[in-house]
């Protein structure tokens, strides 16, 4: 009865078309379901938090800019490598045409790729920064996706700097095939690269973080930290729920568990992490 | 060896059979004909045969390519190993959770000189494919990998990997150990290994399971194997929502060895004995070793620091992109064009 009453309290619309980034939280108008509590929350709490929840600190995904806004210093982002497009090699098509799909997505997301790179200060110091948008084909690693990832240590070995990745990724990008693939080689020797002038790189693992981005430059941080809850591995749960026809147990894949097997530095909330990212580069920098 | 046959093999072997039949009858002297017509007869047939293999294997599809890449009678990284290098002695685990009998690794001597062979390595019958989980390394078979590797680098000894995996295990088990950082680490630290690198994909190169033990001064592949970011099947399933339609993905991909070829990912595709290499796998042995040798003595004269820049080139310029003009406003524009 009571729920009868609550839902009288709002009228229900019909959800709009959402990008895949909305996905966790099911938003009807003014109000969120949060997919953690299930409890019905005010959209403006949400978004005043950081898209985190405040009943149960479910953490939502955070738009790119957000995110970059969150960890630097206000006005300090120079964005790079801006105007990088695909030549799809390949003419891909399935349903739809690869280059159709990519406006569609630029128009859906706001963003024209799934990956944003430049410059900027954290904590009054100099960083070579990048950011998945999983709203962008599902943060999916094609060759500007690749060759962004590979400028951002690039930049971070000329100017002998900190380096800064946060992953929120499917892996690599199907409609690029065997160039996708050859993105992981790229990023990970140009991270060799970088080791070289001895700064560190900080991977910070959001949800989801998986296939060819998990398995190259994600999982290779000097320090690797995830939000909570993050779904985080190789292979995807579907993938392998198919290969040993079993259910997955409970956390699999979560940033809780990765800490628990020892894959991962910590768990860091949203609220603190630009204040752990501070301290850490003042640590190793 | 079994009988296996692809579908599209069935016409030629069925041809084949009834030669060694006449063949049999001919050496035997049971036949009714006079010698001579026999002889004629097998000479006809024989022409048919070759005309036929031929006709085959003019046009393949993608998807035929896939097939026989995965003909379980084709060589696998040990066939290879017996057949190219002597002196080899197998080298186990990983020092810190098991052996991974799915990628194998040792040293051997090619032509006298010391090498560093490993590969992933498929099972022949149903028990010994469950023992190699088909060609599927776990975290412990790239820690392997990536433990020969340092030490071949550190001994002065080329390193030679032979490809061929549908991909990389996806299981609990794997993923508690950390598949990702295995194969990241794996691509990373080969990236800077001072020593030549060269990879082969010998039948299946499926996604970063295959790339683990792919970053390399030289890339070759067997006329008929394959090298995607996806396998066909697990393409079909995301694109088509329907994990039959391999075929269909197949084309889609441009996954053959020939397609990587002409997109500039490999330096040389290797002949395969006429039929494939499970028809004659000295012939395409061989054809290996020989390019084998001449890919290791040109990489020689590089010397530790010109390898890991003559590698660093290789996958520097791979992803097409477009990039407008740079503004003369940004300077870090300037510095990086």
């Amino acid at each position: 009865m009571l729920r009868n009453g609550a839902m009288a309290w709002y009228h229900k619309v019909p959800a709009p078309k959402l990008p895949p980034e909305a996905r966790k939280s099911r938003m009807e108008g003014l109000w969120i379901k949060c997919d953690g509590c299930s409890e019905i929350i005010y959209k403006q709490d949400v978004e005043k938090n950081l898209e985190v929840c405040p009943r149960c600190d479910e953490h939502f995904p955070l738009p790119v800019r957000r995110r970059l806004d969150l960890v630097l210093d206000p006005g300090t982002f120079d964005e790079c490598d801006l105007g990088l497009e695909t030549t799809d090699p390949l003419e891909f098509s399935d349903s739809k045409k690869y280059k159709d799909r990519v406006k569609a997505s630029a128009r859906a997301s706001g963003e024209n790729e799934a990956f944003v790179s430049g410059l900027g200060r954290l904590a009054g110091r100099e960083v070579s920064i990048g950011a998945f948008h999983y709203g962008f084909m599902g943060g999916s690693m094609g060759s500007v996706v690749g060759e962004k990832v590979t400028r951002v240590f690039e930049r971070a070995t000329e100017r002998r700097i900190p380096a800064i990745v946060f992953s929120a990724s499917g892996g690599a990008r199907m409609q690029e095939a065997i160039f996708s693939l050859m993105q992981m080689a790229k990023s990970a020797a140009a991270l060799a690269r970088f080791r070289r002038v001895r700064q560190p790189y900080i991977s910070v693992l959001l949800d989801p973080t998986t296939g060819g981005v998990s398995a190259s430059f994600a999982f290779l941080g000097d320090i690797i930290l995830a939000e909570p809850k993050a779904l985080i591995g190789f292979a995807g749960p579907r993938v392998i729920e198919q290969t040993i026809r079993q259910k997955l147990p409970e956390g699999f894949q979560r940033s809780e568990f990765l800490l628990q097997h020892g894959m991962i530095d910590a768990i860091v909330p949203r609220r603190e992490l630009r204040d752990r990212l501070s301290q850490i580069l003042g640590l190793l920098g | 060896m079994s009988t296996y046959a692809l579908e599209f093999e069935k016409p030629l072997l069925e041809l084949e059979q009834k030669l060694a039949e006449l063949k049999r009858s001919a050496a035997t002297g049971t036949a009714l004909e006079p010698g001579d017509t026999l002889d004629s007869e097998i000479r006809r047939l024989e022409k048919r045969c070759a005309k036929l293999q031929q006709e085959i294997f003019a046009e393949l599809s993608r998807w035929q390519v896939v097939q026989l890449s995965r003909h379980p009678n084709r060589p696998y990284t040990l066939d290879y190993v017996q057949r190219i290098f002597t002196d080899w002695i197998e080298l186990h685990g990983d020092r810190a959770f098991a052996d991974d009998p799915a990628l194998v690794g040792g040293f051997a001597r090619l032509d006298g000189e010391p090498v560093m062979v490993l590969g992933q390595q498929k099972g022949r019958s149903t028990k010994e494919n469950i023992l190699r989980s088909f060609g599927m390394p776990r975290p412990e078979g790239y820690r392997k990998a990536l433990r020969l590797m340092k030490l071949a680098e550190r001994f002065d000894r080329p390193v030679i990997a032979f490809i061929d995996t549908p991909g990389a295990y996806p299981g609990i088990d794997a993923e508690e150990r950390g598949q990702s950082e295995a194969i990241a680490v794996c691509l990373e630290e080969m990236a800077g290994l001072e020593v030549p690198i060269i990879s082969v994909v010998i039948g299946e190169g499926g996604s970063g399971g295959a790339l683990a033990i792919g970053v390399c001064n030289r890339l070759l592949m067997l006329q008929y194997s394959w090298y995607s970011v996806i396998s066909p099947e697990s393409c079909a399933a995301i694109l088509y929502r329907d994990s039959s339609k391999g075929e269909k993905a197949a084309e889609a991909l441009r996954l053959t060895a020939r397609d990587a070829y002409e997109m500039g990912i490999v330096e040389e595709l290797i002949e395969e004995s006429p039929g494939g290499a499970h028809r004659d796998p000295a012939v395409t042995a061989q054809n290996l070793g020989l390019a084998l040798r001449r890919h290791l003595r040109e990489l020689r004269d590089l010397g530790p620091k010109g390898l890991v820049d003559d590698r660093y080139a290789k996958f520097r310029k791979l992803g097409p992109v477009t990039e407008p003009r740079p503004e003369p406003a940004s300077p870090l524009r300037r510095e990086t064009d």
